[in-house]
């Protein structure tokens, strides 16, 4: 963390002036130890990552992974972004948690507590990826407003808990039922209680899908406190945003869901394609539905020495949103030409593909391997970036790591 | 049962009781005394968010305004005051804008994010977000940057 280090690096000068007391051990304290007068909560106990992972922001926590971090199958916690629009919730009484059904298009409106949900309902499992919105924001220009992620707010965990579908079904839903809504336990930045920092939700046909979870489990565990602990709605292939995390309400509306984070230009794109920069209106964006095909190097990690004449396997992920994807290519050429890989089909619907390749470099030299994914509708990842939009989404340009061969 | 019997064995159960509370505090001070031993400051029994020392908050090193990482220039405390009690300065420090769109994002904070009106403060906000953290031009895709070049072990 460059943070860190530099903290690290003024504290080391400075520290006994910046505190003004003696600081007994002080001599052992400097391998891995940030002073604590120095430090918010250290996110990386606080939420057990691996030491590799990217704080972009710590109030409200917003942290990502590298590509090479993300090379697991089935993406453990360590691993996994954490992205908050607020402030994480910090007293919950699982046991007393309830989960309440209502909205205009709800028949009778109804409540649940978790064990309700656990014995009246099916339990099911799946494999789901989930990812930011705005994941590659970073590379828009000119630059978009927001947390400037890279490329690792994206994770494929397994989701395990009952259909949104069964509970909604239980409560009743009217004809005239549009969209859900949830609504969460986490605190709006400015601390107003009247104000929610998100509250988004979905379409009735994503809201029925029978992947579409109110979930309880993560990974076969309890869903660790930053992901949605105890109760997270998880709409994989559609922006993260969707998957509302700490639910205690899901609303069945007769509109459109008006939640925070629904109007204007949150999580929405231009309906139509604009120019880099251009002013667009509220009413010309479009909310964000299925995610774009996309893919990621996982293995190896950007920047190998390799020597000439030795084969070079790579590995790594690729989704499509909605969609399955159909074909998977890598290029050492800048795309002059092209290679296939091979690609496995996803564990169930809606959870990433793995795929590998073996490369033979020609000669020695400079390369880039560029990785691109083509879903089942035949749209592939662009090499450059796509549409510009002001928020800056839906960046799925190819995926590329550094190769020296000598 | 006499009553002298019963007076004497209630006397024999004080006395034991005695004796057990005696062993007990014992133990509690034996354990005390280890555990100052092994932990001097008794750091076990204090919450973490109390050993928070305050920092000089306006301690700048090298040009670095230490409590928020902002860089040291004109402003840089009316933007600390008036731009990090609600979010971390690393949101802010991470986004790159123009004077058009940091106004259109602060006008956006104070319809949805209860910002206060910044009056005459705004214009020196601005002028320090842009002078200190512009824009990079990236054009339609960078080159690969900070390889962290490694051998690949076999």
């Amino acid at each position: 963390m460059e943070r860190r280090k530099f903290i690290k690096k003024a504290t080391l000068t400075s520290l006994a002036t910046l505190i003004g007391t003696e600081i007994v051990f002080g001599s052992n304290m400097f391998k891995d130890y940030q002073p604590v007068a120095l430090q918010k909560p250290d996110p990386f106990k606080l939420f057990h990552l691996d030491n590799e992972m990217v704080v972009l922001n710590d109030k409200p926590w917003n942290i990502e992974a590298k590509a090479h971090l993300l090379d697991d199958k089935i993406t453990p916690n360590s691993k996994m972004f954490i992205r908050n629009n607020g402030l994480i919730p910090t007293e919950i009484d699982e046991k007393n948690w309830r989960l309440v059904i209502d909205g205009e298009s709800v028949k009778s409106k109804k409540t649940y507590s978790i064990n309700d949900l656990k014995t009246k309902f099916k339990q099911h499992t799946y494999q789901l990826t989930l990812e930011c919105g705005g994941n590659g924001r970073s590379e828009f220009d000119p630059p978009a407003k927001g947390n400037q992620w890279t490329i690792g707010a994206v994770s494929c965990a397994t989701w395990t808990g009952v259909r949104l579908k069964d509970v909604l079904e239980d409560a009743g839903i009217k004809n005239d039922a549009i969209y859900i809504g949830y609504h969460a336990a986490d605190t709006h930045l400015s601390g107003d209680p009247s104000k929610e920092p998100i509250s988004r939700g979905a379409p009735m046909h994503k809201a029925l899908q029978e992947e579409t979870l109110i979930a309880y489990k993560m990974n076969g565990k309890k869903i660790p406190l930053a992901h949605g602990f105890p109760l997270r709605l998880v709409a994989g292939g559609w922006p993260a945003s969707v998957s509302g995390k700490w639910i205690n309400r899901i609303s069945i509306r007769n509109i459109e869901h008006d939640g925070t984070k629904m109007k204007g230009t949150a999580y929405r794109v231009p309906k139509n394609p604009v120019a880099p920069g251009d002013k667009v209106k509220d009413e010309d964006m479009e909310i964000i539905e299925s995610m774009p095909v996309k893919s990621l190097i996982t293995y190896p990690k950007s920047g190998v020495i390799l020597e000439k004449g030795r084969a070079l396997h790579i590995r790594g992920h690729a989704w499509a949103g909605e969609l399955e994807v159909s074909s998977m290519d890598y290029s050492i050429d800048f795309g002059a030409t092209w290679q296939t890989c091979t690609l496995e089909k996803p564990v169930n619907r809606l959870a990433w593909q793995h795929f590998e390749a073996e490369i033979s470099f020609p000669k020695a030299g400079y390369y880039e391997v560029w990785a691109r994914a083509t879903d089942s509708n035949k749209s592939a990842q662009p090499m450059l970036l796509p549409g510009w939009n002001p928020k800056g989404y839906l960046n799925n340009a190819c995926h590329r790591i550094a190769i020296k061969v000598i | 049962m006499k009553k002298g019997s019963s007076e004497y064995e209630k006397l024999v159960q004080k006395a034991e009781r005695l004796a057990y509370t005696a062993i007990f505090l014992m133990a509690v001070c034996v354990g005390l005394l280890l555990l100052k031993i092994y932990d001097p400051t008794l750091s076990i029994f204090q919450d973490k968010k109390e050993l928070v020392v305050e920092v000089d908050e306006d301690l700048i090193v090298d040009g670095i305004h230490i409590r928020t990482g902002f860089v040291e220039d004109v402003g840089l405390m009316t933007v600390v005051n008036n731009c990090t009690n609600c979010h971390s300065s690393k949101l802010v420090i991470q986004n790159r804008m123009n004077a058009d769109r940091w106004n259109a994002t602060i006008k956006w904070m104070q319809e949805t994010q209860n910002l206060w009106g910044l009056g005459d403060n705004q214009k020196i906000i601005v002028d320090y977000l842009v002078k200190n953290y512009p824009p990079v031009e990236k054009g339609r895709r960078l080159r690969l940057t900070n390889i962290d070049w490694y051998e690949l072990k076999k």
